[in-house]
């Protein structure tokens, strides 16, 4: 610091002692702004991941209880699908909206029907479309809807009741219980499904699309079930029906030809001495969730048997608090809402294998009803006439877990537990599968053949370079390596993905035998160059040897391939990857590791060189020498001095090559299939954690599942890298030191 | 035998194969810049177009084409039966023969199965507005229907109206892209005023009618745009010539989808050589057409340099204060390792994590911010809550800080300690001693550092594909409109434009060319930025070599 003698201090010297504070300032603040950007990025990154592993929460909102709300005896409860506005329909027919938060009617409307009801029934998973059962065991379908009104100003939310099959109720003959009554709508017409007083079930469809009336049924089929019936199902596209009794019982049913329904099994999913308490299919109606006596909450999948026969599968199971009532599944996600007979609530979710949350009893009363939003973030329960209690369910995430990252999971439909990356499809109720274990598989996998392709070549080669070569050579190699690094990655795998991946494919056992090839014929040039005239010989100065082998290298890749058509032809039938696929059983693709190991070998080996280069160059001389000096020669003085001494760099500049290899974007994503599959084969393709964000994160929703799972694995990605690169760093700052000692 | 084995164990042979991993290396990189030097120059060079006679299916057949490649390919391998003489192989040639609305534009030919191949003067080659490249022998032309030449005479007439709709076609696109561009955006603006004043509760009614009176101003000037445009899109599609094809047909093609027409055949190199310029330049210059698999790559040059001109001006300051912080403020010690822990760290974040960071924080974040505070009226379309350009100059220019740090360091402690030294005694504070000495000197050390970094960016795809890139933008993001530069748009981009043509377009074998030779604008401005650099560095070590000495 400059010293300022405060006697002579004049305006213009304040002004510039105050400049040169304010420049230290500045500059201290830039230079920790560096450290401020890299914790920045990770805090962001993190924040943004971070939410996936919150727990669930179920917060009460408010409680309420209001005369004209207990008019009747309810029936069934519903909420819009944000939860603002909830509803209920009463044993008299009448339907009433109310504020869900404060229990303030909006609206009502008697006589839904004309006579009263016996029976609600939910038709679709969302909740919108209902049947309403009269006590004369007449039918009719309706369909509650919200649509948001702007035109007062604000914003409002106004309900509205239609009948989306005319305001006529069909009759239903000889209803046994009113629970074994369902509906089920698809594209062409109505299913009702039913059992009769004797033991008989009815399947009546219905020709009508939406707007039809209901008229005379197109098909009435009638099938004898020959066992107790507790509980009917039938799935949202209305093909299948599951009949359950409490021994456990199930008889699965395919209704696809309404006039011809088929069982297609029967099965015993409870042990000996044990109940089913209660059953409910899954969003998407592949998999059946049982609760039994035991407290086991079970997720039943159909799959195909190795006899082609079909089974339920156990595929997950749950165990729950108390014996459950009511199990309630989620509209848009694999979850579940239940409702033990200690008033519990519980929250599943089965991608996520875990149970997220278990309430206090909730109730002193039992629960009469339970209503959740389609978003399933809002829950309403009865707790008795008229009295409501309003929850806001915190549970954005369910479907990540730790388990569902980095274990195998056993998915819907699938024969077996796995690793599958698998995230979006043009299915609503599709089960997302967010595995990363095949995305850090593929990321370690293409790294791997990179490093094995570039580490011999950029070490070799960077030894040779700072310790054998001639100088005048060396300052022509370093700048070619340099633009080698500075090429565009997008171009190496363009390359790599248009021109390298067929040329490989059409010439493999050239390819291949490059790898005997060049070293062998290398080393047979230096054999022969012993033995040329000395003239010959001492017009290429030491040091050149790499300039010499240039052009060998041409002449051998140039008979390699000429020869390698000849030889397939002789040895493999002229097919070498039909013989692989057949003799050896490897499959070949042609966007395989191997291209991608080529591409981003180039890609890696001018980090590693240059590193090693400088490592190795900067050994001090008079370790060299004095190893020459003692006899040794150059190689005995390089293997024994130099590699030992520069080792610790040598080491960060791999480090560093992976930490480039594990994140290198373009030639993974343009070079292989980016299929997310497990497989070691050098002939298969991978998906890499970089490929996939890139692929996916500009079409994912913000703040998604999706969205924060890609952030976590940027995250990864940032992670893996920063541990290689201080690794490395902090060996250099060591290896500095020391040579400081030398 | 003795002098073998002591040759073999005084390690020669080790060196010789620690050589050849150098041979290698270097082989590669010349060959990958000679490959894409070739392909992506061979493009513009007019071909000759064969017609050849050939027997397929014991049919013969005329075909005309461009041929792509000769390769020789195992019969087996192909499940085909050997030749008559058990030849196991088989030459195939890639036939170009273009016309995609006729027929597929690519095909295999059997080089047996060719009777006979010649280059016939007259046949033409059209470049076409739509389904590619065009063969065929000129019959006549004609003006509004009525024929104007035929035969011989009609090439004449031919090449000046080609002319005569070139130039028209360029007064539309000026029309377009001029006035009625402009009239557009005004109209938007006016829409976006109105919304503002609504959303403020200004919307009184002499605001919204002094607004109502300039639209409608406007919209009569476009609609007088709107009949210029009619009356020169009538003027273009006036002329149509006919044309016979391979098969035989005669087809016509309105004068209105040629860009382009020659006979290859017919030229001479000197004529080729001026054709390969022009179509070299019209490369550079011209909007890309149909799905970007012809025509030009200005817009992708533009944005990729407007770019990386934004992240060179965030860049370089930034850079230069962390290098001199370094180097000049910090006591060496445990904070000036963690800085450069930090740094080398940045410098190996994988490029997509900045594209993650870039797309969560600057769009999503920074971006969302700033439209709810300063950009309501256009809700619910984002202004800056959406990747654009000024998004990826932040997230590049985070990207290549570390670039610009390192080089600016090395110059740093190359500058002789003595200098400082010196400016500070004469009684220079240290701000001053660095403005004035220290910066100066290091100063190309600083432009090294920034040309690495601009070379980086240049080439970097995938965080750009996150945080702006777009395959096709309407419209540049600098233009005649205020505030002429448009922060908020998306552009295009060399690297992503070849990653997109190459991987993501319909027609991947017809677009190849296309791409080889924006590959080599890319790696030619790649090259260049870098050697210069080396150059520049490589000067400054032995200047201040001297000085030292």
């Amino acid at each position: 610091m400059t010293e300022f003698n405060l006697y002579q201090t004049t305006a213009r010297q304040r002004h510039r002692a105050l400049i040169d504070k304010l420049v230290a300032v500045g500059v201290t603040s830039g230079g920790f702004g560096v450290i401020a950007a890299i914790i920045l990025i990770f805090v962001f990154l993190f924040s943004v991941a971070f939410p996936v592993f919150l727990p669930a929460s179920l917060n009460s909102v408010a409680e309420y209880s209001e005369t004209n709300l207990s008019e009747g005896r309810t029936l069934f409860t519903g909420l819009s699908e944000n939860g603002e506005l909830a509803y209920r329909i009463n044993q008299t027919g009448m339907l009433q909206f109310f504020y869900s938060e404060t229990g303030v009617q909006v609206k009502r409307i008697d006589n839904v029907m004309d006579a009263a009801l016996n029976a609600v029934i939910p038709i679709d998973i969302e909740g919108n479309r209902l049947g309403l059962l009269d006590i004369d065991n007449k039918l009719i379908i309706i369909e509650i809807g919200f649509f948001v009104d702007f035109s007062g100003g604000g914003r409002v939310l106004v309900p509205q009741l239609s009948y989306p099959f005319g305001d006529e109720s069909i009759p239903i003959d000889s209803l046994g219980d009113a629970s074994l009554l369902n509906v089920g709508i698809d594209e062409e017409g109505v299913t009702v499904v039913y059992l009769d007083q004797s033991e008989q079930l009815h399947i009546d469809y219905y020709l009508a699309e939406e707007g039809d009336e209901l008229s005379a049924p197109e098909t009435e089929s009638q099938l004898e079930i020959t066992q107790s019936v507790d509980f009917l199902m039938l799935n949202e596209s209305a093909r299948r029906v599951l009949i359950l009794n409490t021994d456990g019982v199930l008889k699965l049913l395919d209704i696809t030809d309404k006039s011809e329904p088929e069982v297609m099994l029967t099965q015993t999913l409870a042990r000996e001495g044990v109940h089913i308490l209660t059953a409910e299919l899954l969003l998407g109606g592949e998999s059946l969730i049982t609760a039994a006596s035991d407290h086991e909450l079970i997720q039943w999948t159909l799959l195909r048997g190795e006899t082609s026969d079909y089974e339920m599968v156990n595929i997950r199971q749950f165990q729950s608090a108390g014996d459950l009532g009511l199990i309630k599944s989620e509209a848009r996600r694999k979850g579940l809402v239940t409702l033990n007979t200690q008033q519990q609530v519980s929250l599943f979710h089965t991608t996520g294998g875990s149970e997220l949350l278990t309430s206090e009893p909730l109730s002193d009363e039992a629960i009469l009803n339970v209503a959740l939003s389609s978003r399933a973030d809002t829950l309403l329960i009865e707790k008795g006439e008229g009295k409501f209690q309003f929850f806001e369910i915190d549970n954005e995430h369910p479907e990540v877990s730790w388990h569902a990252l980095w274990e195998k999971v056993w998915y819907e439909s699938y024969p077996s537990p796995n690793y599958i990356w698998q995230s979006s499809s043009a299915d609503d109720d599709f089960e997302p599968k967010f595995s990363l274990v095949p995305l850090v598989f593929g990321t370690l996998k293409a790294a791997f053949y990179a490093m094995i392709i570039a580490m011999p070549l950029a070490i070799m080669g960077a030894i040779y370079t700072a310790y054998f070569m001639a100088p005048k050579m060396r300052t022509w190699v370093k700048p070619g390596i340099e633009i080698m690094e500075a090429l565009p990655t997008v171009i190496l795998g363009f390359l790599a993905g248009l021109w390298l991946a067929p040329v490989i494919e059409s010439n493999l056992l050239a390819f291949f035998s490059l790898l005997i090839v060049v070293p062998l014929g290398f080393m047979l040039f230096a054999v022969a160059w012993q033995f040329m005239p000395a003239r010959l010989r001492y017009l290429v100065p030491a040091g050149w040897e790499a300039a010499l082998l240039m052009p060998v290298l041409v002449i051998l890749v140039v008979f390699a391939f000429q020869a390698g058509p000849v030889i397939e032809s002789f040895l493999f039938d002229g097919n070498i990857q039909r013989w692989m696929r057949l003799t050896l059983g490897i499959d070949y693709d042609q966007r395989n590791s191997l291209v991608v190991g080529i591409a981003m070998g180039l890609a890696v080996i001018p980090t590693i060189f240059s590193i090693t280069e400088d490592a190795v160059y900067s050994v001090p001389r008079h370790l060299t020498e004095g190893s020459l000096a003692l006899g040794a020669t150059p190689w005995q003085t390089l293997t024994g001095v130099v590699i030992l001494t520069a080792s610790p760099g040598i080491f960060s500049a791999v480090m560093i090559g992976l930490g480039r290899a594990v994140g290198e974007t373009m030639i993974v994503l343009m070079a292989t299939g980016n299929t997310a599959i497990m497989d070691f084969s050098v002939f298969e393709g991978m998906r890499t954690l970089s490929a996939n964000i890139a692929v996916e994160l500009p079409e994912s929703e913000l703040d998604s599942s999706h969205y924060r799972i890609l952030f976590l694995a940027a995250l990864v990605l940032f992670g893996a890298t920063f541990l290689f690169n201080t690794a490395a760093e902090v060996i250099r700052q060591r290896l500095r030191d020391k040579y400081s000692n030398l | 035998m003795q002098s073998a084995n002591k040759w073999l164990k005084s390690g020669e042979p080790w060196i010789w194969l620690n050589a050849g991993a150098v041979a290698i290396s270097m082989t590669v990189v010349l060959a990958l810049l000679a490959f894409i030097l070739v392909r992506g120059l061979g493009h513009f060079w007019a071909a000759d177009i064969y017609e050849i006679s050939y027997v397929n299916d014991d049919k013969a057949v005329r075909l005309f084409g461009e041929v792509i490649k000769k390769e020789n390919i195992n019969r087996v391998k192909r499940g085909l039966p050997l030749a008559a003489d058990g030849d196991e192989f088989l030459e195939r040639w890639s036939l170009k023969t273009g016309n995609r609305e006729l027929w597929a534009d690519f095909r295999w030919i059997d080089e047996p199965s060719i009777q006979s191949t010649s280059l016939p003067d007259d046949l033409v080659v059209l470049e076409r507005t739509e389904w590619g490249a065009f063969y065929g022998y000129l019959r006549s032309v004609s003006e509004d229907g009525t024929l104007v030449a035929e035969g011989d005479a009609s090439w004449g007439e031919f090449v000046s109206r080609v002319e005569r709709v070139s130039e028209l076609r360029n007064e539309i696109r000026g029309l377009q892209r001029g006035d009625m561009g402009s009239v557009n955006y005004q109209l938007e603006q006016l829409r976006l005023k109105g919304r503002a004043l609504e959303l403020k509760g200004m919307d009184t009614p002499a605001a919204l009618a002094r607004l109502a009176d300039k639209k409608v101003k406007l919209q009569s000037e476009f609609d007088t745009l709107m009949v210029r445009l009619t009356k020169l899109n009538n003027k273009v599609e006036r002329d149509t010539a006919k044309f016979e094809v391979m098969d035989g047909r005669v087809v016509d093609i309105a004068f209105a989808d040629i860009i382009e027409g020659l006979k290859p055949n017919s030229m001479s190199v000197w004529q080729k050589s001026v054709h390969y310029v022009h179509a070299f330049w019209g490369f550079m210059m011209d909007d890309p057409r149909e799905a970007n698999t012809e025509g030009g790559v200005f817009p992708a040059i533009f944005g990729t340099v407007l770019m990386v001109l934004l992240m060179s001006i965030l860049v370089t300051p930034f850079g230069v204060i962390s290098a001199v912080y370094l180097k000049e403020y910090a006591t060496q010690g445990l904070i000036t390792r963690i800085v450069r822990i930090a740094v080398n760290n940045l410098a190996g974040v994988p490029s997509i994590v900045y594209g993650v960071f870039g797309l969560g924080f600057f769009v999503y974040f920074l971006g969302g911010s700033l439209d709810q505070l300063f950009y309501p009226e256009a809700a619910p379309a984002p202004h800056f809550g959406t990747p654009g350009l000024m998004w990826a100059s932040f997230t590049l220019a985070l990207l290549t800080l570390p670039v610009v740090i390192v080089s600016t360091e090395e110059g740093l402690s190359r500058i002789p300690r003595n200098l400082r030294e010196g400016s500070l005694a004469l009684g220079a504070t240290n701000a001053e001693t660095l403005w004035k000495v220290v910066l100066p000197m290091a100063s190309p050390s600083i432009m090294t550092g920034l040309i690495l970094a601009v070379a980086r960016a240049a080439g970097e795809v995938a965080p750009l594909m996150l945080v702006g890139v777009v395959k096709l933008a309407p419209e540049l993001p600098l233009d005649g409109n205020f505030p002429f530069l448009h922060m908020e748009r998306k552009f295009m981009h060399l690297g992503f434009h070849i990653y997109d043509v190459g991987f993501q377009s319909p027609n991947v074998e017809a677009a190849q060319p296309l791409v080889y030779a924006t590959a080599f604008l890319l790696v030619l401005i790649i090259v260049v930025l870098n050697l210069s650099a080396i150059v520049m560095r490589n000067n400054l070590r032995e200047k201040y070599r001297s000085i030292a000495g």
